[in-house]
């Protein structure tokens, strides 16, 4: 495990990015962040630029409009960089799966790390689905030594 | 002076929505200002199409999270509306429990986005630490945190049990105290009061002008509620006052939806403790042709629903206008003219939703339509295809 990957670990930092979801799982990743769950105190905090981030958090089902700048913001994302779907739009478009806007899911855009299923997921599975990406980034870089 | 644009958007940490504003600014004011949405749309009024009048219910709820129970609550007001039914009393009072739910849980979450904002984050961490009792709340009267699932046409999907209502009171009364709390600390702040008063001031006019809605007028002093206007299901039954102030400012903005909240919990005290007896819903075997239209007035405004039914088990036709829709053009009345810091927090003053609004129509610079409903999927089924073989993908 190099320097880059411990760092990893202790603190994942989020950009959030909501491709046509309805806000349901937008309002629950900020709820993760208030005091009954407090995600910051693992070291997790949502930033405000894909620059400075290492997991890059999508939720809604991923609309026309949106499929070229998701694929930007995932050239833009420095590496290693992890994607987390949250939600049944993006993992599998859901309700929305006949609909003339929604013509992709998420992991045929870009790939994906870690699913996390719901709708919306309630903020304590967003915080397994975390736990099991650190594991995964565990299980990858000690696999790798 | 040369104008400058500042872009605000589309994934900018200020909304979790995508939306792409423009703002024209010479020197720090803000002379003109353009919205642009439709990241968001999902095409639920053809979705609706799709599914059945039972299924569709649940299509509507999915249009904005905040909103989930305002949507389902005008459609199937506007189903019944179709076939004249009479929803039983009971039925009704659980509707109003729910919708008033939502109503406090959605106040709470705009005024922790509201402090924000201003950079005021321990109003943010108050009040979202106060709305996951409201969520306490839902879950043990509907199940769910967010989609409740509670609506069907004729009636609703579940009953509140007789044991909960007691526990569901005692949360209530618990949240009060703080919500005191928070609505002196709030008014009586002075670095709240000097960032909000008098900033983004929608004026009684203005308001009519752009026939906003919701609290958005009510703040600007009209007197306007579609549960006061023209009650339905409980509303008229039990005791409780419309806030109206005058300023249009976004302080009152503010404290409007502060004391909306206080009635929405004084509403759910009366309609626990009145709960009556009997059926929660109603045998409903076809609809009619005919059409059908169903308002309620949601956290944001009134959310109003247009359903036709040709006689089939789907609706032929579903519309819907959502309240940002009405609320949205009243940027260019707030935003111009005052300074760009001011700017994030008129755009955020009006609860905007964008998932709710996001709507299509392909026209041409004549304004003749090139594109209706069936011609669209179309268009988009090659689409598909195209983008499909761009990205090499099946």
């Amino acid at each position: 495990m190099n320097l880059k990957q411990k760092a990893l670990l202790k603190s994942l930092w989020v950009f959030h990015m909501s491709t046509g979801s309805c806000n349901n799982c937008d309002i629950e990743i900020i709820d993760c962040l208030t005091p009954r769950h407090d995600i910051e105190r693992f070291g997790m905090v949502l930033v405000g630029s894909i620059k400075h981030a290492d997991v890059l958090l999508v939720t809604g089902s991923v609309t026309r409009k949106c499929i070229p700048r998701i694929k930007r913001i995932y050239e833009q994302m420095p590496k290693p960089g992890f994607v987390v779907a949250m939600g049944e739009c993006s993992l599998s478009r859901g309700m929305y799966i006949n609909s003339y806007n929604c013509p992709l899911p998420l992991d045929k855009v870009i790939p994906v790390d870690v699913y996390v299923p719901g709708c919306p997921p309630r903020p304590e599975a967003m915080i397994a689905g975390i736990v099991k990406l650190i594991e995964k980034i565990k299980a990858t870089s000690e696999g790798k030594k | 002076m040369a104008k400058t644009i500042v872009p605000i958007g589309p994934y900018h940490p200020l909304q979790e929505e995508p939306e792409f504003f423009s703002l024209m600014v010479e020197g720090e004011r803000v002379v003109d200002i353009d919205v642009q949405i439709g990241y968001n749309h999902r095409g639920i009024e053809k979705i609706s199409e799709m599914k059945n009048f039972d299924q569709s219910t649940f299509a509507v709820e999915r249009i904005c999270g905040i909103c989930s129970t305002s949507h389902p609550f005008a459609y199937t007001r506007a189903v019944e509306d179709i076939i004249q039914a009479e929803v039983p009393l009971r039925a009704q009072y659980i509707r109003t429990i729910i919708a008033e739910g939502e109503r406090v849980h959605s106040h709470l979450l705009w005024l922790g986005l509201a402090g924000h904002f201003l950079g005021y984050n321990t109003v943010f961490m108050w009040a979202w630490k106060l709305r996951e009792e409201i969520l306490d709340v839902m879950e043990i009267l509907s199940g769910n945190r967010n989609n409740y699932a509670m609506f069907k046409p004729g009636g609703v999907r579940r009953d509140i049990k007789a044991e909960d209502i007691p526990v569901v009171l005692k949360k209530l009364d618990s949240i009060v105290p703080t919500l005191t709390m928070i609505k002196k600390a709030v008014m009586d702040d002075p670095v709240l009061q000097a960032r909000t008063k008098n900033v983004g001031v929608l004026t009684k006019e203005k308001a009519i002008d752009y026939c906003a809605l919701g609290p958005t007028a009510r703040s600007s002093g009209i007197a306007i509620d579609v549960r006061k206007d023209s009650p339905y299901e409980a509303y008229d039954k039990v005791e409780w006052d419309m806030i109206v102030l005058k300023n249009g400012d976004v302080f009152d903005k503010v404290v409007l939806r502060i004391l909306e909240t206080f009635e929405s919990i004084r509403i759910l005290r009366q309609c626990l403790k009145n709960l009556p007896g009997g059926k929660i819903d109603m045998q409903i075997t076809d609809i009619p042709p005919g059409e059908g239209i169903g308002t309620h007035e949601a956290p944001r405004g009134e959310s109003f629903h247009y359903v036709l039914s040709d006689g089939t088990n789907r609706p032929a036709r579903h519309k819907i206008r959502a309240p940002t829709f009405m609320n949205m053009p009243t940027y260019k009345a707030t935003v111009v003219g005052e300074t760009i810091s001011d700017a994030a927090i008129i755009l955020a003053a009006i609860d905007p939703c964008y998932c709710c609004t996001e709507r299509m129509a392909v026209r041409d610079t004549k304004g003749k339509m090139l594109y209706n409903g069936e011609g669209l999927v179309k268009l988009s089924q090659e689409k598909t295809e195209k983008i499909r073989e761009k990205l090499g993908r099946c």
